[in-house]
């Protein structure tokens, strides 16, 4: 059911209202319809079929009440969500108890504005599913960076779709840069919770106390500086996904805390104890051997268990080199964009560079590489002079010491910054001290 | 003359230092050269006493009020906080297949959020907000495709979801806009 295909019939005497919501669920992708009074709500009812009606509870010359008993009579799945005032709310309860969805009170946060109408969406979805039956077959869409024939590629495809049907846990393994978010991304886009979004937190980049606010979110006042009441990642994916990129990073406490959430499926936010319902699915990935963490009893077994019900392996770009061009062709299309720049083709000399090229950093590095070049390049074609690898250009197995790469990278920086010493340390995170010390052992001098 | 150029307009922006960066990205990024364009505003009329936020619809309508021929896109950009009367604040507003877009800075950065500074963060999220709110001038709904520019934020941590560029199918729409 795509967005094009639900529409929304916004009942409002104000025209601000109906104006600025229409644009909004416009922009939205929804079709939309407006009506300034029950009577014009009467005959759009009649003229096409709607999906959701946004009904002002509230307008001269009309009974709300009577009007929302009136439109599920017309027809009872349509799904009624009332606008009001604070003053009103107790008339949005009586709605409610008469079949209404859900009431929002203006201004609407459009942030709760967005869940409600998801959430309506796939009450509705549902319902639609029941008649059908037979569910749709929709093509698979897959973003753009997971291509290639190899079979190594071949096999995530295979198991992206058949996790996708599923609702299960799974746990994606892969070197920095093998695109374990965007397989992670694609399985949520093919899934059943495709309408509501993915989450990604990143477990490596928090303090504990930081990740903890961050998932689970708190209360005005929890700690100082939360001046409001903030949800939390774990509340945002309801319905949806939440990914969890560097999963083997998170301490032993915040391990415990997820175990139960994902067996009870309720937390309560930091500094308060009303219990949160959540209902998602968990994605999560690890550079790391998650096996070896369990024997060393870093990582709790029944935890790792909970989150590995399907594994996916994203194998390293350098392993099969034969989707390298399709990649390449693949970004530089995404890339060329940058319009003014009509650069078209990979030339082969520069294509044979980037097959051979050891990627340490996977798909993101080529990804990157592609686009530096098209920045640099002044013709159609990126030639081999317009590449530049984020370490000395080496072909595979040649075995450059940490040394000689540590070098080549201080020797561009400086390039780049035009020797600039604290420019480049500051790039090089390090020092000014630091770099003069290497600077001098690697014998590097200013171009004169 | 051709409409060639795209148009920011800064309005009580407490820092300009992120203009440049954003200049040089949108003319990367669309492919049309980015300038800034001064214009007075009448922000008293946009202020709300009530809400301390300014009307984001009527910002917008003075800035594509006679806007000079070579405006190809306006874009203003302001630190005020922004609303539209049913919603309780926005990220930023566009004409939907117009010229005319607007972003706000106010809850882009970490402070307003109680969380500790972060510059570049700050500079991607506005980039995204930009070329997002542009996106809809081209007459490009929501995008559902994973990390397009063109998925729907309304939380700051929304924004983090989303790319700084569009996906291919919106790409390809943008780009059939483009000027000579
Ligand atoms: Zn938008
Ligand atoms: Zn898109």
């Amino acid at each position: 059911m795509d967005k094009e295909n639900i529409g929304i019939l916004i009942v409002d005497d104000e025209f601000s209202v109906r104006d600025s919501l229409a644009k909004w669920f416009l922009s939205d992708g929804f079709r939309v319809g407006t009506a300034e009074s029950a009577d014009v709500a009467m005959t759009r009812l009649g003229e096409q079929p709607w999906d959701i009606v946004l009904l002002d509870i509230k307008m001269p010359g009309m009974d709300g009440i009577e009007f929302n008993r009136h439109i599920r009579s017309v027809d009872k799945d349509i799904i009624v969500i009332i606008i009001t005032a604070y003053s009103s709310v107790d008339t949005a309860v009586q709605a409610l108890k008469d079949g209404a969805f859900d009431y929002v009170s203006k201004p609407v946060d459009p942030d709760d504005l967005t869940h409600t109408i998801r959430n309506a969406v796939e009450k509705r979805r549902l319902a639609q599913e029941n008649i059908q039956l037979k569910q749709r077959i929709e093509d698979l869409t897959m973003p753009d960076e997971i291509v290639g024939t190899s079979p190594q590629i071949k096999r995530v495809l295979e198991m992206i779709a058949t996790v996708a049907q599923t609702d299960a846990t799974v746990m994606i393994r892969g070197e920095s840069g093998t695109g374990k978010e965007l397989a992670a991304r694609a399985i949520h886009g093919n899934s059943h919770r495709r309408y509501a979004p993915i989450i990604s937190v990143n477990c490596g980049a928090f303090t504990e106390t930081l990740l903890e606010s961050e998932l689970f979110g708190h209360e005005k006042g929890a700690f100082t500086g939360a001046c409001t009441r903030r949800k939390g990642k774990l509340e945002r994916a309801d319905k949806g996904t939440i990914f969890f990129g560097e999963i083997g990073n998170i301490s032993p406490k915040m391990q415990m805390d997820l175990l139960r959430v994902i067996e009870t499926k309720q937390f309560t936010r930091l500094g308060g104890d009303t219990p949160v319902h959540v209902d998602f699915r968990i994605i999560s990935a690890t550079h790391r051997n998650l096996e070896e963490a369990v024997a060393a009893g870093e990582f709790r077994e029944d935890l790792y268990f909970r989150l590995n019900v399907f594994t996916i392996d994203m194998p390293p770009l350098r392993e099969r080199p034969e989707d390298i061009p399709l990649l390449a062709n693949c970004f530089l299309q995404m890339y060329s964009r940058s319009m003014t720049r009509g650069v078209r083709e990979i030339a082969p000399d520069a294509m044979q560079m980037l097959v051979s090229y050891d990627w340490r950093r996977n798909v993101r590095e080529l990804r990157n590489v592609i686009e530096r070049a098209i920045v640099l390049s002044s013709g159609e074609k990126i030639i081999g002079r317009d590449l530049s690898f984020p370490f000395r250009y080496r072909a595979k197995q040649q075995g450059d010491t940490m040394e000689e790469i540590e070098k080549a990278h201080i020797g561009r920086i400086l390039e780049r910054t035009e020797w600039n010493i604290s420019q480049a340390a500051s790039v090089l995170g390090i020092d000014r001290t630091t770099l003069y010390t290497k600077i001098k052992k690697y014998g590097l001098s200013k171009p004169s | 003359m051709n409409p060639s150029k795209l148009y920011v307009i800064p309005i009580q922006l407490s820092d300009n230092s992120l203009l440049d960066p954003l200049l040089a990205y949108l003319t990367h990024d669309f492919g049309v050269p980015a300038e800034i364009l001064r214009r007075e505003l009448d922000l008293a009329k946009a202020y709300n006493v009530e809400r301390d936020q300014y009307y984001s619809s009527m910002i917008l309508a003075q800035l594509i009020e006679n806007p000079p021929e070579s405006a190809f896109r306006i874009l203003g950009v302001t630190g005020l906080d922004i609303y539209i009367p049913v919603l309780t604040y926005l990220f930023g507003e566009a004409q939907f297949k117009g010229i005319g877009a607007l972003v706000s800075t106010f809850r882009l950065r970490n402070e307003f959020y109680g969380r500790p500074s972060d510059a570049q963060l700050f500079e991607e999220r506005l980039f995204k907000e930009a070329v997002h709110e542009l996106g809809h001038t081209f007459g490009l709904p929501h995008c559902h495709y994973p990390g397009c520019v063109m998925n729907s934020s309304t939380d700051i941590d929304d924004v983090a979801e989303k790319m700084v560029s569009f996906c291919r199918a919106c790409a390809q729409i943008v780009r059939q806009d483009r000027p000579l």
